[in-house]
């Protein structure tokens, strides 16, 4: 059994609801209980059968009652995968949902309404799904019995989506032409779309390559998060526990412990999969907060950072803003040095400002008070992602992606 | 639909832990490990229910070859099952971790929340007893087994669930959680709750209670006691739950999918002695028809009743 992590977008309009609801149908994946309880809400709104629109309805209950939206979380397996879903609502501050529910993901599944195609918001989502380094979009064209099952008008679409793609660099790109509504290619193969021979969409999401995020592109990287003595008992010397988030660990490797910059050894390792602890050879001063990495391929120690932000606060951020900025395992004081640009996730283009208001995503230029160990984030998204929290109200203010390059005012 | 073509292939118990099950387990750990590295009084809620025991248990691996750095604690109505009670002792015994009981007794003698009756539930009562433990021993950060699974609000709610100084959440206004970083500030007075089990399922925990060989309370399991039907559901009679008039016990084979209070959780009847065929059960309930058997109905009362106790912590 594997896990995938995916991040659903669209708005009700798009039939996203229909589609989750949908899915969880034909996959047989609903309880009785849930399917009566749709089957009594949908005669009450004097409709017939199973409005699977209803099934995940809280965004709409919500949407009525003026709470703000928010991602939610949904669970389904099938004989060979665990699926986690961070369901992401489409209109509202969809910048701070879309970035939340793509942090986590391995596939950012959008939904594209096949009447109106390609639409300003598609690209909005694809182009904070691309940003924030998902490595599949799949793009579900829905609606096809609306236009008459139109291979025609399938494949503008996939031109459409293959131009958007190559503009935001994203490298694997699949379509399914659906109809959530009547259910086909969701789960079960259409007899609607002979002109069609891919996968339906639950058979792609089971299919689709797991990337291995642990090993990213960059060799070791393990940020302590405590250090443990053993119980009386339980062996000697000190432990190194944390989360391995880069390359992989052996004994016998060498690794440097940064900030610091000291060489060692590993010499023992233990745990499974991601959660592992490691013994060093030398008798350093290791504490919660430094990274080891392999020596051959480190990462930078910094203290002046160019990211690109996105800002969640009502309050606006302007140039000279203290923040906390809390980086793997580590939490910092740090302020605003500049704000170089805001992005237009629209046109991908670039504006001069000297605030990011909510919901903007911009390029900006920090200073910490103590060094942090960075990769770039398309390096390797956890050395190279970070939060901002505003010490006065504890809230998390901002994520930040390191650039690729740093100090040189380029992306 | 028949259970033999669609039953997901989930029911098996992997021998060693599967790709999912060790993702779901480092995240739960990478949980533990940064609470307890960030907050200064973290303590773990222990039920002894089966969410719980594998949260316990991931803790251990979290910290081993040391010591939990918490204490766990116990929210205790007073009508506990015996058996469930002596599990909390000797597990947390065996983990090397003080076990800290809350009595909500207690807090009916201060007047803090009024009798409901020698009988009646006191499931409601719950949750003062655990605000005023977490004040007064001053915690900052409360683990639970909780999972968001378990209903549609709880599809919401964060790994870390900030709580204010009256202990309230409020779901408009939580932190967003990104990648792997959370942030664990709070203030004097106000708390977290964290969930590290947060993205398992029911079928999860099972399969992963098989794998990781997980203790649990022998009530989990098929076992012969007197019960009474009473609101659809097999109730066990006992000091607490004695058989009111016109119900006439009889003896039954059952078990319990959830652990709580004994007056207010039903048994399902089952022949389930192991893992496996516990979560054979389970993805049978999953899989119920319309127009099921009554028996299946009961299943079906104590999975909801399993959500509504649960979502208490």
């Amino acid at each position: 059994m594997q896990l995938l992590r995916l991040a659903t977008t669209g708005s009700v309009d798009d039939g996203k609801s229909t589609l989750i609801g949908r899915l969880l149908h034909d996959a047989k994946l609903l309880l009785e209980d849930q399917v009566e309880a749709v089957a009594a809400s949908t005669a009450r709104r004097g409709g017939e059968g199973l409005d699977l629109s209803l099934v995940t309805d809280g965004l709409r209950a919500e949407r009525e009652q003026g709470i703000t939206i928010d991602v939610a979380y949904r669970y389904f397996a099938t004989p060979t995968r665990a699926f986690i879903v961070a369901d992401t609502p489409g209109h509202v501050q969809y910048t701070r949902n879309m970035v939340t529910g793509a942090s986590t993901s391995d596939v950012a599944v959008l939904l594209v309404d096949a009447r109106h195609g390609v639409r300003e918001q598609t690209r909005r989502h694809a182009a904070v799904a691309a940003l924030l380094g998902v490595h599949h979009l799949v793009l579900a064209v829905n609606k096809l019995d609306l236009v008459g099952w139109s291979a025609d008008r399938y494949h503008e679409i996939v031109a459409d989506v293959h131009a958007l793609a190559a503009g935001l660099g994203v490298a694997e790109v699949h379509l399914v032409p659906i109809s959530a509504l009547h259910g086909d290619n969701v789960v079960d193969p259409s007899p609607n779309t002979p002109w069609y021979v891919g996968p339906t969409l639950l058979g792609l999401l089971e299919t689709l390559p797991i990337d291995d995020a642990v090993a990213a592109s960059t060799g070791l990287r393990l940020p302590v998060q405590l250090v443990i003595r053993p119980r009386v008992g339980s062996g000697e010397g000190r432990w190194y526990a944390g989360h391995l988030s880069g390359g992989s660990v052996a004994p016998g490797q060498e690794v440097v412990v940064l900030p610091s910059a000291r060489t060692t050894t590993i010499t023992a390792v233990e745990g499974d999969g991601a959660a592992v602890r490691v013994q060093l050879a030398d008798e350093l001063d290791v504490a919660r907060g430094d990274l080891l990495a392999a020596a051959d391929d480190r990462p930078i120690v910094v203290t002046e950072l160019e990211a690109t932000v996105c800002w969640f606060s009502e309050q606006p951020l302007r140039a000279g803003d203290r923040l906390l900025v809390k980086h793997t395992t580590r939490t910092v004081p740090a302020r605003v040095v500049a704000i170089e640009h805001r992005l237009d996730v629209e046109t991908m283009e670039h504006h001069a400002t000297d605030v990011l208001e909510m919901n903007d995503l911009g390029r900006v230029r920090l200073v910490t008070a103590t060094p942090l160990v960075v990769d770039a984030y398309r390096r390797n998204r956890r050395t190279g992602s970070f939060i901002a929290v505003d010490e006065r109200t504890n809230a998390t203010v901002a994520a930040g992606l390191v650039a690729d390059r740093q100090g040189s005012g380029e992306p | 639909m028949t259970m033999t073509d669609d039953a997901p292939a989930t029911a098996s118990i992997p021998s060693i832990l599967d790709d999912e099950l060790l993702a779901l387990e480092a995240h739960a750990i990478f949980v533990l490990r940064e609470v307890a590295s960030e907050c200064e009084r973290p303590v773990l809620l222990f039920s002894g229910g089966k969410d719980s025991a594998v949260l316990l248990h991931l803790a251990e691996k979290a910290f081993a070859p040391g010591r939990v750095p918490f204490p766990v604690m116990q929210i205790a109505t007073g009508h506990e099952f015996p058996d469930v009670d002596e599990f909390v002792r000797q597990r947390a015994a065996s983990a090397g971790v003080e076990l800290i009981v809350a009595r909500v007794q207690d807090s009916i003698d201060r007047g803090r929340v009024a009798d409901p009756g020698p009988l009646a539930s006191r499931n409601r009562l719950q949750s003062v007893t655990l605000l005023d433990a977490l004040a007064e021993r001053r915690f900052d950060a409360a683990f639970g087994g909780a999972r968001r699974d378990e209903d549609k609000a709880r599809a919401k709610e964060r790994v870390l669930s900030f709580r204010d100084a009256f202990g309230q959440w409020d779901p408009r206004n939580q932190r967003p959680e990104l990648w792997q970083l959370y942030n664990t500030r709070v203030r004097p007075g106000e708390h977290l709750r964290a969930f590290p089990i947060s993205d398992w399922t029911e079928l999860d925990v099972w399969r992963y209670i098989g794998a990781d060989g997980v203790a649990l309370p022998d009530l989990y399991f098929a076992h012969e006691r007197e019960v009474v039907a009473r609101d659809g559901m097999l109730v066990a009679t006992g000091p607490h739950t004695p058989a009111r008039p016109g119900e006439t016990p009889w003896r039954e084979i059952v078990r319990y999918r959830t652990v709580g209070d004994m007056s207010c959780t039903g048994a399902v009847r089952s022949t389930a002695t192991t893992v496996t065929a516990v979560l054979d059960e389970v993805i049978a309930a999953r899989l119920t028809e319309r127009g099921a058997t009554r028996a299946d109905d009961k299943f079906s009362e104590a999975s909801m009743e399993d959500r509504k106790r649960e979502g208490y912590f």
